[in-house]
């Protein structure tokens, strides 16, 4: 069952993460190095930013934990905006619509929290992260992000097996998110900041909830012949 | 509508108040909504819909209640969120993700700070038992010795994840007796007073952070695979009142243990209203129907057919089914249709279920818990406090975040909430759906959830306003289920769900958006109801006190008995069981609603009114006399009348009250 196969599999999607980067550099997921003493500096932002990081001041990680959810919002939005024209189940629909609604609130807040710290923000495009490194751009996807391949695979699909590859591809995509915020969490002085610490949480757990939805609504589909 | 022309029609209606005033009194005569108001419909168009921007002069729409004070929080907190609130004797304590501040509100017209407390933490969930005051900390930011600098370390000793007590026997001078650290930190935690243990108090922890190292905290571990887990569980802390410094966790109860109830969306009563005439209409024509999940569906001649044709090769017959082979179908149906829904939930494979609870609701009188568990609502056995028994299980596909309970005073329904987006994200659009970040209700039956409707605070929001569905209680109105919520910038909703398919709201109060240009937090957290008044904590505005104003959908007889309940001390998710006193108030208020709903004729009412009125001027012996006969005569009354359970609920508290003449105090 394929379930199974990706259920504490984080590593699994970590190495699908890093087959999808066009470099060769391993662990770039990791973007830069974030000495825990490392504060920025706070940049002419508005009082209520200040505000809201008024005790812990917010560090490059949380900076790109924002930057880089949003394009990893971003092909969600596009994912689930295919359920109606891809002749979706109506729960599928339903499922897909409530993404939709979700997701793009959640990325006006990241746009907005890094706005209000003057930071650069990118638009919502589905589309990998640029990263410098070394001096070079390379494209990035973040994890559970699905690869060009994947994304071609889900809008060629129609009716139950679109069902099957939306739920089984939305699973690896949240699943990504979790790891995303995990990672962040597992950084020196990420988080503190209380906006980033309740978005990501927030994110994580709505989506932990979405991926135990979604394996009993895969479990629940009518059986088929070609498997995911 | 420009909003012009709205809010002039709303000012001449007196609902909107622009000034947002601190410390402001209205209960003077002259006050905006007169005593003699009987409308039962709510004002259109809705006042709260274009309401003026800002944090501290934002417009208002108030419906049905009056403002007692608006308290902006004192200076350490300014700019830091409030969050939930407890109560003790006359002091609510209110969370901070700074610490707490405690009010006096003895006079609520005039809160005073009584004293605050500077130990930042989030969510700093409060709850309260006897000399006893217990904190959340669940951020990683928080630190054992209260600083503000945080803990930059992914392992450190300074760190504090779990809840905090404290000895405030002097609530100026808090003392911190103990803390109980916990893998994922606490949320939310809820305070169960069993009542056969007198010894103890039980702390249930709800976390939903992210499991912290085995290296800060020996044993936590994340991995889901792992048996032991720090997922799939909640915490028990058994806290000896008599030492409280040895608090610790004396159980981690997996109560989701095979967990596999699939995600049903709750029918509307048009939906099944629809299917029920669908299903009778076919049976009618000869078709057959089977009752899946509690409900009658049509079964298509796809499914039938074959199945006829097997009666008929059963009988080694030929051709058409005969109609002792559709009868002898009709029989075996639900046989057949029962078989095939095990044999598909065996195929299911059993998920982990949720990882934790958002919140639980203990009511200890009546021996349950309301779990909002991730994607479920659980009903709980909490008898044995340290070993909570899960009854049974609902998913809702337009539920998303299963956030917090509420059991009506009866124990006959719970009602959950749905924290859609965490509670800063604004899901009252107009676009937004009303079954979405809602609340579900639902009736209790042996102990069996079934859903009833969707209540949605109905006026819909803008883009700059954070809103869903978030903490309420219970007003006590006597014969009534009537509950107060907040709903972040949404405000506040005053509605009874007595009849639990057609939630209603009767008062509302609401501002504009902190600002107008972007989202900023705010809004109510929580909106309670303690000792005759509504306590409202504002995120970033502080802390509101309003009180019910009498109207055609609630009676000054009804808002007396309600404030004739008193509770030494309330932590909203420990529900008390509501007892109200013999008062006058009391059987007044039950024929106020007897006349509402003709529930008895009216001149049995007017009858009963005038005896209530001459026994409260009459003598001791009098009263006591004529009273007795009364509530014999309402017993006889209540044989023929609409309403035979309300009146019989008035006669006994017209007996209480013959028999205890000394507290039929005049309210």
């Amino acid at each position: 069952m394929t379930i199974s196969h990706w259920r504490h599999s984080p590593a699994l999607i970590t190495a699908l993460a890093l087959a999808a980067c066009t470099s060769t550099h391993r662990g770039a997921v990791q973007t830069a190095p974030q000495p825990a003493a490392h504060h920025e500096t706070s940049p002419p932002a508005t009082a209520k930013a200040r505000a809201d990081s008024l005790r812990h001041p917010y560090t490059a990680a949380d900076v790109d934990f924002m930057s880089h959810m949003i394009g990893h919002h971003a092909q969600a939005l596009v994912m689930a905006g295919w359920a109606p024209s891809h002749g979706a189940n109506p729960s599928v629909q339903i499922l897909a619509e409530r993404i939709i609604n979700a997701q793009q609130d959640e990325i006006a807040t990241m746009q907005q929290w890094l706005r209000d710290r003057g930071k650069p923000v990118p638009e919502a495009r589905p589309t990998g992260t640029k990263m410098m490194m070394n001096g070079v751009e390379h494209e990035m996807l973040m994890p559970g992000m699905l690869t060009e391949e994947q994304m071609k695979q889900l809008d060629q699909a129609r009716g139950p097996e679109f069902d099957r590859r939306f739920l089984t591809f939305m699973i690896q995509h949240h699943r990504g998110a979790v790891a995303m915020v995990q990672s962040l969490f597992g950084t020196n002085a990420a988080a503190q900041d209380e906006t980033v610490f309740k978005f990501a949480n927030d994110a994580s757990v709505d989506q932990s909830t979405e991926i135990a939805r979604m394996e009993r609504m895969l479990a629940a589909l009518p059986a088929s012949s070609g498997s995911p | 509508m420009a909003s012009a022309n709205l809010l002039s029609v709303s000012l001449a209606l007196g609902l909107v108040s622009l000034a947002g005033c601190a410390h402001s009194t209205s209960s003077q005569p002259g006050a905006p909504v007169p005593a003699e108001n009987r409308s039962t419909t709510a004002p259109s168009p809705d006042p709260r819909v274009g309401l003026r921007a800002g944090k501290m002069d934002a417009g208002e729409a108030i419906w049905n209640l009056r403002a007692l004070s608006k308290t902006p929080p004192s200076e350490q907190f300014v700019d830091v969120t409030n969050s939930d609130l407890a109560f003790t004797s006359h002091y609510a304590i209110q969370g901070n993700y700074n610490g707490y501040q405690v009010w006096d509100i003895a006079n609520p017209r005039q809160p005073a700070l009584e004293t605050s407390y500077v130990c930042p933490a989030s969510q700093s969930d409060v709850s309260v038992y006897k000399n006893l005051l217990f904190v959340s900390g669940e951020n990683l930011a928080a630190r054992l010795d209260c600083g503000a600098e945080g803990v930059e370390d992914t392992v450190s000793s300074a760190r504090l994840r779990g809840i905090r007590i404290y000895d405030i026997s002097e609530l100026a001078h808090p003392k911190n007796v103990g803390n109980v650290q916990t893998c994922r930190g606490s949320h939310t935690h809820t305070v169960l007073v069993d009542p056969k243990d007198r010894e103890n108090v039980y702390v249930y922890i709800s976390g939903s952070a992210p499991v912290r190292s085995s290296s800060e905290l020996p044993g936590c571990i994340s991995a889901a695979s792992d048996p032991n887990s720090a997922l799939f569980r909640i915490e028990v802390i058994k806290v000896p009142l008599a030492h409280p410094d040895q608090a610790a966790i004396v159980s981690s109860p997996r109560i989701f243990n095979d967990l596999v109830a699939p995600p049903k969306h709750g029918e509307t009563p048009q939906d099944i209203a629809a299917s029920k005439k669908a299903a009778a209409e076919a049976r009618a024509a000869g078709g057959y129907t089977a009752v899946i999940h509690d409900q009658e569906i049509v079964l298509p001649p796809q499914f039938v057919d074959p199945m006829l044709d097997s009666v008929v090769q059963a009988r080694q017959g030929t051709g058409a089914p005969t109609a002792a082979d559709s009868a002898a179908l009709r029989q075996a149906l639900p046989g057949i249709i029962s078989a095939m829904i095990k044999a598909h939930e065996a195929e299911v494979p059993p998920t982990a279920g949720p990882t934790q609870c958002h919140d639980i609701t203990v009511y200890p009188a009546i021996g349950l818990a309301g779990g909002a568990c991730a994607g479920y609502g659980l009903l709980l056995d909490i008898r044995d406090p340290a070993h909570p028994v899960r009854l049974g299980a609902v998913s809702d596909s337009n539920f998303s975040y299963w956030h917090s309970a509420t059991f009506n005073n009866d124990g006959t329904k719970i009602l959950f909430s749905d924290e859609w987006g965490g509670g800063g994200q604004p899901k009252c659009r107009k676009t937004d759906k009303h079954e979405w970040g809602a609340d579900a209700i639902f009736t209790l039956q042996n102990r069996q959830m079934q859903f009833q409707s969707y209540y949605k605070m109905p006026a819909p929001q803008t883009q700059q306003e954070n809103c869903v569905a978030h903490n309420g209680s219970l007003i006590p109105i006597p014969g009534r289920d009537v509950m107060v919520q907040a709903w972040y910038q949404g405000g506040l909703s005053v509605f009874d769900w007595t009849d639990p398919k057609h939630p209603q709201e009767i008062a509302f109060f609401d501002r504009g958006p902190v600002d107008s240009t972007r989202m900023a937090s705010g809004g109510y957290w929580s909106t309670y109801w303690y000792n005759g008044v509504i306590v409202g904590s504002e995120i970033s505005r502080g802390l509101d006190i309003f009180e019910l104003v009498p109207s055609g959908l609630i009676s000054q007889n009804e808002i007396d008995a309600a404030k004739s309940v008193h509770l030494d001390y309330l932590n909203t998710q420990g529900q008390p069981k509501l007892v109200w006193p013999a008062t006058f108030s009391l059987a007044r208020a039950y024929l106020d609603q007897l006349e509402r709903s003709k529930g008895l004729s009216a001149d049995q009412i007017s009858s009963a009114r005038e005896t209530l009125a001459q026994g409260e001027k009459a003598s001791d012996v009098e009263r006591s006399k004529a009273l007795s006969e009364l509530a014999t005569r309402l017993d006889g009354d209540a044989n023929q009348a609409g309403d035979a359970t309300k009146v019989r609920k008035l006669a006994e508290a017209v007996r209480q009250l013959s028999a205890a003449p000394h507290l039929a105090q005049r309210q």
